[in-house]
């Protein structure tokens, strides 16, 4: 509680949270925790996953009622029964789970119950799309065709849908969680325009992000959860400081960096791989090596993970130690030992309500059996090392994955393939939305398997990871490997920099 | 696919108001342009068999033949797609079919009062039926399949103590609103439940519908009241049901309590085959009407091509599988060519 008083206007409160507690089963989510924003400011909550976080954002949009504890809008105390309440009283929530329609045009879903009218209170159907385009220019948002099914964008177009939605209703509180996980570095930029334009008209803006850069570029002031309570409010913080409070000890912040490659054998080597978003792309990987992948979001990094995975039909020639080899599909993949690790681990993977057990054994579940009849002896063995190598924070092996955090889900699809014995390793944004800690852990794994042998491609939204991580890096633009980074001393502005080279002059 | 053809540029507006674009209209309606394809196929395969076997054109007898037959079924296959929109599904059609039809043959006679009188009550019989349907699936959170399969057997049950043999009879005067021997007149009907479809469509219900069968999780962030919707959907079902027995009973000018039950299955089918989505969400009633003459004139193929009575079922069954598989096919065609 540092230094509040050099604005006047910071003196009121937009929304409050005054003493919450709440519970989930006996684990304590919020214990005495306070959270006061005010108009006209922009305000970053920060905390480990676990923190309660995403508690004190539900109990003030209105999604769950605290056990204890006080929710004030614009100084005055409510009883929020749902979003929609919250939204009356000029609460607008931007949630991590998308909430938009996917079978609906993005038009049909931001104007939902506002729709253009016409002759006997019918609505414009033809109007919608012409609507919808107004809004979106409102907000500097050209790259979005009103016209398309939402289920046919990309994940960041559909996050742009989503906030756009939330900022047109004008809203006195905009509560954004993790806005920014799903975007590239530009729609980053219009979202800080955006937020800062509604704090300038008198706005108050709440927002989480595991981005720190993000949060001391935006941010007014932030306020630091730890293990469910309040740990100070603060103007200016440094990243180390920051670490501290949210742990509670000194952490280095430092990534893990991988030794140098043993150059071991070429596991997997393209040439003038083609497809659509990708112009002819050749690259080798080496065994216990970490390929980086590069480049702005939507330059055919996604193609390609999905085209060595076997998910997209290519031109071009492909081979798996050295054997020309044409994937039709998954298994096929899956069969040469290459493994995808996607960034949305419920559509491209999980099976959250089954276990952890059952999740990790799945595809191995043919050398578990004996006559067709899986020995649970057997598929817990495999199970539980897995748990134990991986480090896999679960109560048992009878959890169900959906319970686990994002971090630990992300380990059991790691450990899934790993139990497949799968070679190479096609990591594609594993560590979205995962808690600092657990980026530790992983990349801490990342580089272990890589010094067993595996053969690693890394993809990842966030440039430093593939800067401090990776061995060589592949700068992709426009479908095509623009540049080679090697060495030990890649950085992130190497990378940004072969992002953007050609553009200049182009 | 209507909105593509009509160009809603307007010119010199302060804000040009663009349409979307053609091909989009024509992929995000594609299994609609599938089931109108295939209701045109199927009418040209009818017209030659028909010549074939009676050396002559069809004429208005066999246009009025066909659109009688259809009526029920298009009713029916309407209220289906409903709640096959919402992600439900209607198993109670038949059986309210059953009991609406047993109803009229024995109420629908004795003059105009009484007739419009016991309509009304039928109807409300066919609201009665779905909003027991609708209240367990929406507030007793019990499957939609569990609920319409018991209330199927109830309605079921009511119609046989309503008219344990069959019998009864529809007015003349009655009968002649959905039944004309001479000519198609009954398409009317159709018409007219295709223009409601399309008014439908555009108001807050009609959208709140498609939302629901979406994600229903979505839907209630978009402050859609899901329960509510879907008591609204079962109720509409139920009175479609309802006037799809009355509709049954003018055509055979009687009732029969076990008249309705194969509406059940062929409902669900019509819908199918219009392009209804069973995962929800997606799919027009026009398409269902189409998925009922389409059924309606397979009947007729089936005779005229000499097919014997007893495999009718097995054909009408292998035209299912494959009508379903191919229209998905020449969906994903059209969606991903643009």
């Amino acid at each position: 509680m540092s230094e509040q008083n050099d604005s006047g206007a910071r003196n009121g409160s937009a929304i409050e949270g005054a003493g919450l507690h709440k519970a989930y089963g006996g684990v304590l989510a919020l214990e005495d925790a306070t959270f006061r924003a005010a108009p006209g400011e922009v305000h970053a909550l920060v905390g480990e996953n676990g923190a309660g976080k995403s508690t004190m954002i539900k109990a003030l949009a209105g999604v769950i009622r605290p056990d204890e504890g006080r929710v004030l809008i614009g100084g005055e105390e409510v009883r929020l029964r749902s979003p929609e309440d919250a939204l009356r009283r000029g609460v607008a929530t931007v949630f991590q789970e998308l909430t938009l329609l996917p079978r609906m045009t993005v038009a049909e879903n931001l104007l939902m119950g506002r729709e253009p009218r016409g002759t006997l209170g019918l609505i414009r159907r033809r109007w919608l799309p012409a609507a919808a385009a107004d809004l979106l220019a409102e907000h500097d948002v050209n790259s979005v065709d009103p016209g398309e099914l939402v289920e046919n964008l990309p994940l960041a177009q559909q996050q742009l849908v989503e906030i756009v939605r939330a900022a047109m209703r004008e809203p006195a509180v905009l509560i954004l969680d993790e806005p920014t996980s799903a975007l590239s570095k530009r729609e980053v930029e219009w979202l800080f325009g955006l937020v800062r334009r509604l704090r300038d008209d008198g706005a108050c803006v709440v927002f989480t992000s595991h981005r720190w850069s993000e949060v001391t570029d935006l941010a007014d002031r932030i306020t630091v959860l730890r293990n469910g309570t309040d740990v100070g409010t603060h103007e200016q913080l440094s990243e180390e400081e920051a670490v501290k409070l949210m742990t509670g000890r000194e952490v280095s912040t430092a990534y893990a960096e991988p030794d140098r490659a043993h150059e071991g054998e070429v596991l997997l080597e393209t040439e003038d791989l083609t497809t659509f978003g990708l112009e002819g792309v050749s690259l080798s990987l080496h065994a216990g090596e970490i390929l980086g992948v590069g480049g702005l979001e939507g330059q055919g990094q996604r193609e390609l993970f999905h085209a060595l995975f076997g998910l997209t039909p290519i031109d071009g020639e492909l081979q798996i130690r050295g054997e020309h080899k044409r994937l039709h599909s998954p298994r096929d993949a899956i069969h040469a030992g290459i493994a995808f690790i996607p960034q949305d681990r419920k559509a491209e993977g999980l099976l959250l309500p089954m276990t952890v057990r059952e999740n990790l054994t799945l595809p191995i579940l043919g050398r578990l059996a004996a006559a067709g009849v899986i020995r649970p002896a057997g598929e817990r063995k495999a199970a539980e090392g897995m748990i134990d190598r991986l480090a896999i924070d679960a109560r048992r092996p009878g959890q169900p994955v959906g319970t686990l955090s994002g971090g630990n889900q992300q380990k059991v699809l790691l450990g899934r393939w790993l139990l497949a014995e799968s070679q190479i390793l096609l990591l594609y944004d594993v560590t979205r939305g995962v808690d600092v800690a657990t980026k530790q852990d992983i990349y801490e794994l990342i580089i272990k398997l890589a010094a067993d042998g595996h053969a690693i491609l890394f993809y990842s939204s966030d440039t430093e990871e593939i800067a401090h991580l990776c061995h060589r890096v592949l700068v992709l633009r426009e479908g095509a490997v623009a540049e080679e980074l090697d060495g030990p001393e890649i950085s992130a502005e190497d990378i940004i920099g072969a992002s953007f080279r050609e553009e200049t002059h182009a | 696919m209507l909105e593509g053809a009509i160009g809603t540029r307007g010119r010199g507006a302060p804000t040009p108001r663009v349409g979307p674009r053609r091909s989009q209209v024509v992929a995000q309606n594609a299994s609609l342009v599938v089931a109108g394809t295939l209701l045109v196929a199927m009418l040209v395969l009818y017209i030659v068999l028909y010549m074939g076997s009676l050396r002559a054109f069809p004429g208005t007898f066999e246009a009025a033949s066909i659109t009688d037959h259809a009526v029920p079924l298009s009713l029916a296959a309407v209220g289906q797609s409903l709640v096959i929109l919402t992600r439900g599904i209607d198993l109670s059609v038949g059986g309210m079919m059953d009991l609406s039809n047993s109803l009229a043959a024995l109420k629908l006679q004795g003059g105009f009062a009484t007739e419009a009188l016991w309509t009304v009550i039928i109807l409300l019989v066919g609201a009665a039926g779905g909003l027991l349907n609708g209240l367990l699936v929406a507030y007793g959170r019990i499957q939609p399949i569990l609920v319409t399969l018991g209330t199927l057997s109830i309605f079921q049950g009511l119609a046989l103590w309503v008219l344990p043999s069959p019998g009864g009879h529809v007015a003349g005067g009655y009968t002649g609103l959905f039944l004309n021997p001479n000519a198609p007149t009954a398409l009317i009907w159709v018409v007219l439940l295709a223009l409601a479809w399309v008014a439908f469509r555009r108001t807050r219900l009609g959208v709140q519908i498609f939302a629901v069968g979406n994600d229903e999780q979505a839907a209630r962030a978009n402050s859609v009241p899901v329960a509510r919707t879907k008591v609204i959907v079962y109720v509409l079902a139920g009175m479609l049901a309802a006037g799809a027995g009355i509709a049954l009973a003018t055509t055979t000018t009687g009732g029969d309590a076990t008249g309705g039950d194969v509406f059940t299955l062929s409902s669900i089918a019509a819908a199918v085959i219009g392009g209804v989505s069973l995962f929800g969400g997606r799919g027009s009633a026009v398409g269902a009407i189409f998925g009922a003459f389409v059924l309606t004139l397979l009947v007729d193929v089936l005779f005229f091509a000499n097919i014997d009575p007893l495999f009718q079922p097995f054909y009408q069954g292998l035209f299912l599988v494959v009508a379903v598989g191919a229209s998905t096919l020449l969906g994903r065609v059209l969606v991903r060519r643009r």
